[in-house]
């Protein structure tokens, strides 16, 4: 398959000489780079690179000691996860985090919590008002279960899902907040073949459909030059290679990181 | 064969989004509640109303509000019993002091809200401490407490050793005298109390406790604000609390000191939870059950079986076995009862057929 070749004017996040330490480990050393607003950027690098670190400081997880964050053209040093979600970044985490307890429907409500307002008065009675907008919500969640394809497991316990489902479903927890940027870490760890196509069909389809800009981290080279548009280099915190997945592929730095030099 | 939902389409979120979606259930639950409105005013003796129902239907509001805390929002709390006492000191204080506010309901709500300020107050460390540490900073609460009533004259009316009692009741003119005047209260009181917490757990507020529960860190990144989602849960459960609290001092005990809400009260509430099943109101009934009946129960089983033996080696027997009846129900099913009653309902759709 032939490289993608599209064109993004727009930037719509940018990191500036982001440093990150935890004690005298260095997990980030001045790292640049953007993603521009409706492209799929890929963030690769072998194990301890610091990709998800990278992850962690752009939703507000992580408060990096050196640099800054522009986003939708404001810049800042430090961010709270609530205020990276209420700005429209949402993310899918590497080890399943969904809410074990909970179904499937209620998991992907969670994701719009943000969208539902009404106070403690109005919930307890459950109508006017409360009634109206769970039914606006389960509508717009309904719609995502349609495209996950996950209809069959709506009422389930995802505690007992097999592990692609979870995955599947913590993809539209992430969706339902209707996010602006879309952050996901390793979407297609531990996963077969088909479950794997399908997880690119979907990454595409929300690019495509809702227009939502990507960032994903992913170790499966095959994966990540055929769907990204840019990909980022890191190796033990530092930033290697960036550009498109073909100069990526040549880069010589990168393929010594990968798969080690002769000295 | 009856319990069925084969045919039961439902067209519209609404109908969905029912607290039952099964029709047999909701025909079960209105039977249970009209039964327990119309039919056990026709039969029962002032024994069935004092000993069991009145405890049985307060102790079950408690278990509610204690299982928001800790079920649906697994934050564990030792200090139910202090905050039933702010509930029914608070309350006490503006049915005293306030004569022109003599509507039992009113008063409940008041004592109810005051619990929940306290429970704000107390839940503010939760934020940084968890599991075993937060339950050892909610037993503080609950000494504070302990020693609040025993040490501030103020609140117990300048009574020796804080013993105080109540007179005449009554709600909206109707003067709540006898036993099945109190049950019914009660019974109104706490069928409103489970249906506003089953509409907030099903909710986004529900769903909110749950999410820090089940995972709070991947809460915080979808937007949950931890600390405020935490004292809602704890501001509500307390309140429900403190209501039950208001309740047991005024309609079950009648003159009361702090004793009746110390350490014990806050283990037994507890307990109801743990056995009865964590994130369950149903659970809530059926620990409260549990805990309340079982020992009236092994207390008067030999009787009825002509077996004679001492008061001694029976009440003896009684703690034996019920704490044996803890650890089987337990082992056999730590989710507690109210997994066991899902479970029979699972397997009860398909009798009588294997699969």
């Amino acid at each position: 398959m032939a490289a993608r070749v599209r064109s993004f004017p727009d930037v719509l996040l940018s990191v500036e000489n982001i440093s990150l330490s935890f004690g005298g480990v260095k997990a980030l050393t001045d790292i640049s780079f953007d993603i521009a607003k409706g492209e799929i950027r890929a963030i690769i690098g072998p194990n301890g690179a610091g990709k998800s670190s990278m992850l962690n400081c752009i939703n507000g997880f992580y408060h990096p000691q050196q640099g800054a964050i522009t986003y939708k053209g404001v810049r800042r040093s430090q961010m709270k996860p609530h205020e990276a979600a209420e700005q429209g970044i949402a993310r899918t985490f590497q080890n399943i985090a969904l809410f074990r307890g909970m179904s499937t429907l209620d998991n992907i409500m969670t994701g719009r919590n943000l969208r539902m307002k009404t106070g403690l008065f109005w919930q307890a009675l459950h109508i006017g008002p409360a009634q109206r907008e769970e039914i606006e919500n389960r509508k717009a969640v309904e719609r995502i279960i349609d495209f996950l394809e996950i209809q069959h497991i709506r009422k389930a316990p995802v505690g007992q899902l097999p592990y692609g489902l979870q995955k599947r479903v913590e993809l539209g927890r992430a969706l339902a907040a209707e996010p602006e940027l879309l952050l996901l870490d390793e979407p297609m760890a531990g996963m077969n073949i088909e479950e794997k196509q399908d997880m690119c069909r979907f990454i595409l389809d929300v690019n495509d459909e809702f227009g939502t800009t990507i960032c994903l981290i992913e170790h499966d080279m095959g994966v990540v030059m055929d769907i990204s548009d840019r990909v980022v280099v890191l190796d033990y915190g530092k930033k290697i290679g960036d550009g498109v997945p073909d100069e990526v592929r040549s880069n010589e730095a990168v393929v010594a990181a990968y798969l080690g030099v002769s000295h | 064969m009856l319990y069925r939902e084969a045919g039961q389409f439902k067209t519209t979120y609404v109908a969905d989004q029912q607290i039952f979606p099964i029709l047999q259930d909701r025909m079960f639950v209105l039977a249970v509640i009209v039964a327990a409105f119309l039919a056990v005013p026709m039969f029962a003796s002032p024994y069935l109303y004092t000993e069991i129902l009145i405890p049985f239907l307060i102790l079950s509001m408690a278990a509610i509000g204690l299982n928001i805390l800790v079920g649906y929002c697994g934050q564990v709390s030792l200090g139910t019993g202090g905050f039933m006492a702010v509930g029914a000191y608070a309350a006490y204080n503006l049915w005293l002091r306030v004569p022109e506010v003599n509507n039992l309901i009113v008063v409940f709500l008041f004592g109810g809200v005051m619990a929940a300020a306290v429970g704000i107050l107390f839940g503010i460390p939760s934020l940084r401490i968890k599991g075993f540490y937060l339950a050892v900073a909610t037993l503080a609460s609950q000494f504070f407490l302990d020693w609040l009533f025993a040490r501030v004259k103020w609140l117990t009316n300048y009574t020796p050793s804080g013993s105080v009692a109540v007179g005449k009741l009554e709600v909206f003119g109707w003067h709540i005298d006898t036993p099945a005047d109190r049950y019914l209260l009660i019974l109104g009181l706490v069928v409103v109390a489970t249906l506003v917490a089953k509409n907030l757990v099903r909710g986004h507020i529900g769903r909110s406790w749950m999410a820090i529960r089940d995972m709070d860190i991947a809460a915080e990144i979808i937007g949950f604000r931890p600390l405020r989602t935490k004292l809602t849960a704890f501001a509500v459960s307390s309140f429900f609390i403190g209501v039950s609290g208001a309740m047991w001092a005024f309609l079950r005990l009648g003159a009361w000191e702090p004793l009746a809400f110390d350490i014990n009260r806050s283990f037994q509430i507890l307990f109801m939870v743990i056995i009865g099943g964590l994130g369950s109101l149903l659970g809530s009934f059926l620990g409260a059950a549990f805990i309340v009946l079982m020992p009236i129960l092994l207390n008067q089983l030999p009787g009825w079986f002509g077996i004679r033996m001492s008061t001694a080696l029976l009440s003896h027997l009684e703690f034996m076995v019920f704490g044996a009846m803890i650890v089987f129900f337990l082992i056999v099913e730590p989710h507690g009862l109210a997994r066991l009653w899902a479970v029979a309902k699972e397997k009860l759709r398909l009798w009588p057929f294997p699969h």
